[in-house]
């Protein structure tokens, strides 16, 4: 009885030895972007995000389909219109076996605005708490200066680091991995700057444990070469799949490939201002002296003229889907209620003919070169749209560098962005709201919308502490400013990873890729 | 000479002096670094506060002075995306580019020599003739593609060595370098024989048309009149003499190769320094764009420096003193 219960337990234990040496296992990720620091709170750009979000947690999380979810807090709610109080979740360890506290919490809502040396800057998200104190170790109360309800979106994006190893830290000693000390699923090991970063899993985490030992990001800017490295078997999954090879990889039985509607809405600015746009001219070349995108008919009339759902499924390569809002669907504040508007030409004409333009008018598109999948080609697509119904569209693409700064110099007068973000209100509020440098609004509102109406629903929104009476204000601001055509939009971008059989990722909407969410099939 | 140096100093002082201008204007002219890297949440007043943090705000005049000024005192400005500073940034990645150069320099020597020779003794054999071919395609297929497809032969057909990236290194006096482990050496081959290419048949047509004409001088007919072996007058007398041009040409070459090893970096992921400035242009890293320019300006000065210097060692007809 006894040897056989013996031989049951070395039976159990070689079971559980293989088992492990199973899940022991390396993942190697192909990433399309460098991480410039490992600092996170120095540069708030997409691909530094992604890592830091490997080593550090928020109180916050955005899950895969951006809806705010329980990290190192496990509840939030709003005590007063202008206090937020956080619980923390109980014994959750940093990498340095140090347990985090509302001290680390606060340390680390403080330090964006320690960094004066970066040029993208986190105090975005951390300028509204006017005062911050801790309850209790595990209890921090947030107050804002006026009722503010995307606070628990905000803190989606700061990163919480351990105080004691960041206190006297600089950019640097995060880079070296000295001050690197977080409570992310995964824990440094080395980083060679544009090559690779190797992290190791940390066992203690307090959520789900990855399934990897072992992840080494490889940097492979290039499309090409980042395929062909997991075509060579020299990465397991990589990000953003060259949308020329995507057929070829969905035959190809050795690798999977996976899609995800992205929160990155693709849409025109159309320059509003009363006086003559720079880039609209009468057929013959003459400037116009009053601004035919400022009439919302004209506007209207160039959303009717493009055939949406033809150019998701050619000039996209089925690689979209139409848009009517600005936030992707699923997204807070999607405004289900908003049709894809339908392609009309003739309505279209109509439109440009009550408008005072039966012959219509010349106009010049602008977008970028390398930014957005295929986005060159979409300025063209619609060019030759725009052109069906009487109005001579030019088109200049541009690279990126150049683009966003003519831009924002008000340089265009039609000119493509996209733009992702998880609050419907939070983007109107960027790309529609009236530009004024005293409330902030308005900062990539390139075409210079303004609707007194639109301010106000968005400001409701916005100050709504009550999520529901929140989002019913983004839906009817959104629905405002986009009957007027105060930006068109396109469609929005899959985004696509691919990788070997017989691993999974779900895919993210805010298109991150996280290694502790690949796991084995 | 040493007025010849002297005077060779000042005029690099004024080169570099020329350039920087031209470097600091056009990427002023490009467009603003903030407007790239600036959260997307952020506002105005956050937008203005990084601006005058980084100077940007000042007129282009007054933010030249300054560089120049830092410049002098050996600092060439903060990148702005990696927080480090730039010529730091640059020079850590100089070892992998250098390594790369050098090896290509090595490869074009090594297997442009012997084929070159190959190609000017028997130039109407089969293997003649297969050589200046591969030569000419050396010379005008793009490095993107070949790259591209050394990867898919190499790495993802036949999988005989990895695709891209920098393998295993070995730290000698402090500076890594790949090609003392195996896997280093693997990484390396693919990226150096790409690198390699156009100066393989750039030293192949040297050799051939040199080998050529050096088999008609009379003192090749009088070495063979002599008597002496084909292995001697080729080795000796013929290479000798076709070496100088050669050697010219390769030392004004590295130059280039270091310069434009950026598309072969840019395939195979190769850490170097090309590859940080194509992405540092990406997001308009001013002070890394111009620190990588200005480094390189410097080193293609002291290239011709050396150049002229060691013409004058080797050929005593070349004065410089009357270099005007």
């Amino acid at each position: 009885m006894q040897k056989t219960a013996r031989k049951l337990r070395i039976a159990l234990l070689a079971a559980s030895l293989m088992a492990a040496s199973a899940l022991a296992a390396d993942l190697k990720i192909g990433l399309a972007a460098d991480v410039s620091s490992l600092d996170p709170h120095y540069l708030n750009i997409a691909p530094n995000i992604s890592l830091s979000s490997h080593l550090f947690d928020t109180l916050v999380l955005g899950d895969a389909n951006g809806k705010l979810i329980a990290g190192l807090a496990t509840s939030w709610r709003a005590v007063d219109d202008t206090t937020w109080e956080f619980k923390l979740r109980r014994g959750v360890k940093f990498h340095d076996g140090s347990e985090m506290t509302a001290d680390d919490v606060l340390f680390s809502l403080d330090r964006p605005a320690t960094l004066t040396a970066s040029p993208g800057p986190f105090t975005s998200y951390t300028r509204q708490i006017v005062a911050k104190k801790a309850l209790d170790p595990y209890t921090v109360q947030l107050k804002t200066a006026a009722p503010y309800g995307p606070l628990p979106l905000d803190m989606s994006s700061i990163f919480i680091v351990s105080k004691k190893a960041a206190q006297n830290a600089s950019t640097e000693d995060f880079n070296s991995g000295r001050a690197l000390v977080g409570t992310g699923p995964f824990k440094f090991v080395s980083f060679a700057r544009g090559d690779r970063v190797e992290l190791a899993r940390n066992d203690q985490y307090w959520g789900t444990k990855p399934a990897w030992d072992k992840v080494t990001f490889r940097i492979i800017s290039a499309s090409a070469p980042r395929l062909a490295a997991l075509l060579a078997g020299d990465v397991d999954l990589i990000e953003t799949v060259p949308t020329a090879d995507l057929a070829k990889l969905k035959t190809n039985p050795k690798f999977t490939l996976e899609q995800k509607i992205s929160w990155r809405t693709i849409f025109w600015h159309l320059d509003q201002q009363q006086h003559a746009s720079p880039f609209v001219t009468d057929r013959a070349g003459k400037p116009l002296e009053k601004n035919p995108l400022a009439d919302v008919r004209v506007r209207q009339a160039i959303s009717k003229a493009i055939d949406r759902r033809a150019m998701a499924a050619r000039t996209m390569e089925g690689l979209a889907v139409p848009a009517s809002n600005i936030v992707a669907p699923g997204i807070f504040g999607y405004n289900a209620a908003l049709p894809v508007e339908n392609y009309d030409p003739e309505g279209a004409r109509k439109l440009l003919a009550e408008a005072g333009y039966p012959q219509g008018f010349a106009l010049t598109l602008h977008g970028p070169n390398n930014r957005y999948i295929n986005d060159e080609r979409v300025v063209q697509t619609v060019a030759q749209f725009l052109t069906r119904i009487g109005i001579q569209a030019k088109v200049q693409t541009l690279p990126l560098s150049v683009y966003f700064s003519k831009a924002r110099a008000g340089e265009f007068s039609m000119a493509l962005l996209g733009w992702g973000t998880l609050a419907g209100d939070f983007g109107l509020r960027t790309l529609v709201g009236t530009r004024n440098p005293d409330t902030g609004w308005g900062t990539w509102n390139w075409g210079h919308y303004t609707n007194p109406k639109v301010d106000e629903l968005v400001r409701l929104a916005l100050s709504s502490v009550d999520e529901s009476k929140r989002e019913a204000f983004a839906k009817d601001a959104a629905a405002l400013a986009l009957g007027e055509a105060a930006v068109i939009p396109l469609h929005h971008q899959y985004a696509s990873w691919a990788m070997r059989r017989g691993l999974v990722y779900p895919g993210r909407v805010d298109e991150f890729t996280f290694a502790h969410q690949v796991r084995p099939l | 000479m040493l007025i010849f140096l002297i005077r060779r100093l000042l005029q690099s002082v004024l080169v570099l002096l020329v350039m920087s201008l031209l470097v600091f204007a056009g990427v002023y002219a490009i467009g603003n670094p903030v407007d790239i890297l600036i959260s997307p949440d952020a506002n105005q007043a956050e937008r203005a506060r990084i601006i005058a943090a980084f100077g940007l705000d000042q007129p282009l005049w007054r933010q030249y002075l300054l560089f120049l000024q830092n410049a002098a005192a050996g600092n060439l400005g903060r990148s702005f995306a990696f927080s480090t500073p730039a010529l730091a940034l640059i020079l850590e990645r100089f070892p992998a580019t250098m390594e790369l150069a050098v090896s290509a320099m090595l490869l074009s020597v090594g297997l442009g020599i012997p084929l070159g020779l190959l190609a000017g003794l028997k130039p109407g054999s089969l293997a003649g003739k297969a050589i200046m071919t591969i030569s000419v395609l050396g010379f005008s297929l793009p490095t993107f593609w070949v790259g591209l497809m050394l990867i898919m032969v190499f790495a993802v057909k036949l999988g005989w060595l990895p695709s891209s990236g920098r393998g295993e290194t070995v730290d000698v006096f402090g500076v890594p370098l790949s090609f003392l482990t195996r896997d280093g050496l693997q990484h390396l081959l693919l990226p150096a024989l790409n690198l390699a290419l156009f100066n393989i048949a750039l030293v192949i047509r040297l050799t051939r048309a040199g080998a050529q004409e050096a088999l008609q001088q009379d003192y090749v007919r009088f070495a063979r009149a002599k008597g002496l072996s084909n292995g001697r007058i080729i080795g000796v007398h013929v290479l000798k003499n076709i070496l100088i041009p050669i050697v010219t040409v390769l030392a004004l070459q590295f130059g280039s190769l270091i310069a434009f090893a950026i598309v072969t970096e840019t395939v195979f992921a190769w850490p170097g320094m090309g590859k940080l400035i194509i992405d540092s242009i990406r997001v308009l890293d001013r002070p890394v764009i111009v620190a990588y320019l200005m480094l390189i300006v410097t080193l293609f000065i002291v290239i011709n420096l050396v150049v002229d210097v060691l013409y004058s060692l080797l050929d005593p007809r070349v004065r410089l003193g009357d270099a005007r």
